[in-house]
């Protein structure tokens, strides 16, 4: 434990159980999160191999890509779908796993969840087959998405193979601007580093704007970083993440609690650790954002105009350009403010928790959802949704004609009965606006909360800032 | 998984940036519970018209490309989603190996899980196998994993790197969890020294 290193460096060395020749390493995982899409052929492989889930307290599932957000009292109408929850049920009795079902109040999005139920600390090593498990970095956790064999790999040996990252830091620095969210931060992010920039990178995000977020703020800026295509995302835990941690049905007993605290109070960069690469943004820049094309890269203010091919120099960005606008039937020079929209998607595991909600309701309150837009708000979890009817938020958002809904994935990604049509243009708090993303022929906008209450008011893409009372 | 030795097949040109998971493989095909069967969804919406007929301008539509194993692909290819139905639905298509300036690290891993061999190469070898690619009948290659090599459809022979970890595994079809089982007393090991120091743990 000599020289100064990053707080990747400590979390990844902490959790080292070997080192091959080949300089590969055996990585232990002290939380795995599992959902119904990528478990199925992990259980299965296990079973073939006869072989056991060698740490089942350690791991959690929840249902909730195909969960429907409607009539969940029904069974489920989708065929494939309800046999996906149902195998993963019989999985977790077959394997002793602990099993959240759809109809507890404690079920969810899983990386909303995984924090509300205190499974996510600082310092731990997470993984889901999820690319945003990056979310739970916000605690200062080594948290990542893997694929299905790496599922088989962590249910059988609680360890995955690893090469080390390089490290990036992304620091921003100063207050944010009115009508400005941790959303526009980590989308200006993209924006600057470009949906590869952070490839073969773990960031961390540091600075006074990022200390200043809240556990949700910081979540949502970590869940994102996967759009960078950084493995993950890390903010160094402080006095804020303990609050949040503290008192959590998974959390520290009150009588572990000291210790953990003086453990994870360990877990920072040292000063002089050097970074593979660094950028700097000011708060004071950043704007409300929106993505006008189908990558999270495409991002702009909202007082922007939508981009035209010629723009660019390079042949396959011009080539990519054009293909998006056609696709997004969107014509180079109009302001983003006048692109018309059909439908609002309030929810996902980017911004589907208690304060976004109160963002939606606050705007929302006194006005109403335009003629043409059908508008939904899709809370992260039974939990969320449960405050936030304490709140009264719900009945705020019904009067202004949003459609309340139960948790689950959602709109976020077309798995589910909720889907956009072909050509139907959404603004969305969720976290990509791939062609097809939400539905075939769909067009997303990706926004902070706030903006997608000012689309769904306005009828079309529009400034959160003129609807600050 | 099979092993990867020597692969001889034509090779199919896919030169759009940034094509990511969605586009690979979207998330209706997701619900099944199995790893084979998804080959006939492989970028389904860029492969089938609005009737379900099939697109003549989609290169894997075209007579030359139709049995292609290797496809040569823009940077950033397999972005987005961790979902490995991705390089399932290629690998049950029939393509073994993608050659790129570029990979997304989450498809990056989970193509070595598959007995898929991605090649990160400089842009101007790219370039030069995009265009060899662009061949039809003519665009065979073969890639050597023992030599490291590409040999191109006019006698050129590019070296790649790969970890040698991952080449070993792919070259012996070796499954990661039995190799990893083998290294029990250290996980153990591990195991105990945690439950001293983070006992909340």
């Amino acid at each position: 434990m000599s020289g100064s290193r990053t707080l990747y460096d400590k979390v990844f060395d902490a959790h080292l159980v070997n080192v091959q020749d080949d300089g590969t390493c055996v990585l232990y995982i002290d939380r795995h999160l599992i959902h119904e899409v990528t478990s199925p052929q992990a259980f299965e492989g296990l079973r073939m191999a006869g072989r056991k889930v060698r740490r089942p307290e350690a791991t959690l599932a929840v249902p909730d890509h195909n969960v429907p957000t409607s009539n969940r009292d029904k069974e489920i109408e989708n065929e494939e779908s309800r046999v996906q929850i149902e195998t993963l049920a019989q999985n977790c009795a077959d394997f002793g796993v602990p099993y959240i079902s759809m109809n507890d109040i404690r079920q969810g999005i899983v990386h909303v969840v995984g924090p509300e139920q205190g499974l996510t600390q600082p310092g731990m090593t997470i993984v889901c087959g999820d690319s945003h498990t990056a979310t739970h970095g916000a605690f200062g956790s080594l948290a990542f998405g893997i694929g299905t064999s790496e599922v088989e790999h962590v249910l059988s040996t609680q360890t995955l193979l690893q090469k080390r990252s390089l490290n990036l830091r992304v620091n921003v620095e100063g207050d944010l601007p009115l009508g400005v969210t941790a959303k526009d931060v980590v989308m200006a992010i993209i924006g600057e580093l470009g949906t590869a920039g952070g490839t073969g990178y773990v960031i961390e995000f540091a600075g006074s704007t990022i200390r200043d977020l809240t556990m949700e703020g910081r979540m949502t800026v970590c869940n994102m970083a996967i759009e960078a295509g950084a493995r993950a995302g890390l903010i160094a835990p402080d006095q804020k993440t303990f609050d949040y941690v503290k008192g959590r049905p998974l959390s520290p007993s009150a009588d572990q609690w000291d210790q953990a605290v003086e453990y994870w109070s360990g877990l920072f960069s040292d000063d002089d650790a050097t970074f593979d690469k660094e950028i700097t943004l000011q708060a004071a820049d950043i704007a409300p954002q929106v993505t006008w094309g189908t990558s999270p890269e495409d991002v702009l203010p909202i007082s922007g105009a939508v981009p035209s091919a010629g723009d660019y120099d390079d042949e396959a960005r011009q080539n990519a350009t054009a293909r998006s606008l056609e696709y997004m039937g969107l014509t180079g020079g109009t302001p983003l403010q006048e692109v018309q929209i059909d439908r609002v998607f309030v929810g996902s595991c980017t911004n589907g928790r208690i304060e976004d909600i109160r963002a939606v309701a606050a705007i929302a309150k006194g006005r109403q959802v335009a003629s043409n837009v059908n508008a939904m708000v899709v809370p992260g979890s039974g939990l969320v949704k449960e405050m936030a009817e304490a709140e009264g938020l719900d009945k705020i958002l019904v009067e202004a004609g949003f459609d309340w809904r139960d948790p689950g994935c959602s709109m976020c990604l077309a798995m589910n009965e909720d889907k956009l049509t072909v050509g139907e243009r959404c603004a969305s708090t969720s976290n990509r606006n791939f062609e097809g993303r939400q539905g075939k022929g769909g067009r997303t906008h990706l926004v902070s909360p706030g903006m997608a209450a000012a689309a769904a008011i306005a009828g079309h893409l529009a400034d959160v800032r003129d609807y600050q009372d | 998984m099979d092993k990867f030795t020597k692969l001889t097949g034509v090779a199919a040109p896919l030169a759009d940036i940034n094509v990511d998971t969605d586009k690979i493989i979207p998330a209706d095909y997701l619900k099944t519970i199995k790893r084979t069967g998804l080959g006939v969804a492989l970028f389904s919406e860029m492969r089938y018209l609005e009737d379900g007929s099939e697109n003549p301008n989609f290169v894997l539509n075209q007579p030359a490309y139709r049995s292609a194993e290797i496809l040569v692909a823009g940077e950033n290819f397999g972005c987005g989603s961790s979902r490995e139905h991705a390089p399932w639905a290629i690998l049950d298509y029939g393509i073994r190996c993608i050659i790129s300036t570029s990979f997304a690290d989450i498809f990056f891993n989970n193509c070595f899980k598959n007995g898929i061999l991605p090649i990160v190469l400089p842009q101007a070898e790219v370039d030069k196998l995009m265009d060899d690619a662009g061949r039809g009948a003519n665009a065979v290659m073969t890639i050597d994993l023992e030599a490291q090599e590409i040999h191109g459809p006019d006698g050129g022979v590019i070296a790649f790197d790969v970890d040698e970890f991952r080449k070993h595994c792919l070259m012996n079809g070796l499954d990661d969890i039995s190799l990893t089982l083998q290294q029990d007393d250290k996980i153990t090991a591990y195991e105990d020294k945690q439950a001293e120091k983070q006992p909340w743990l």
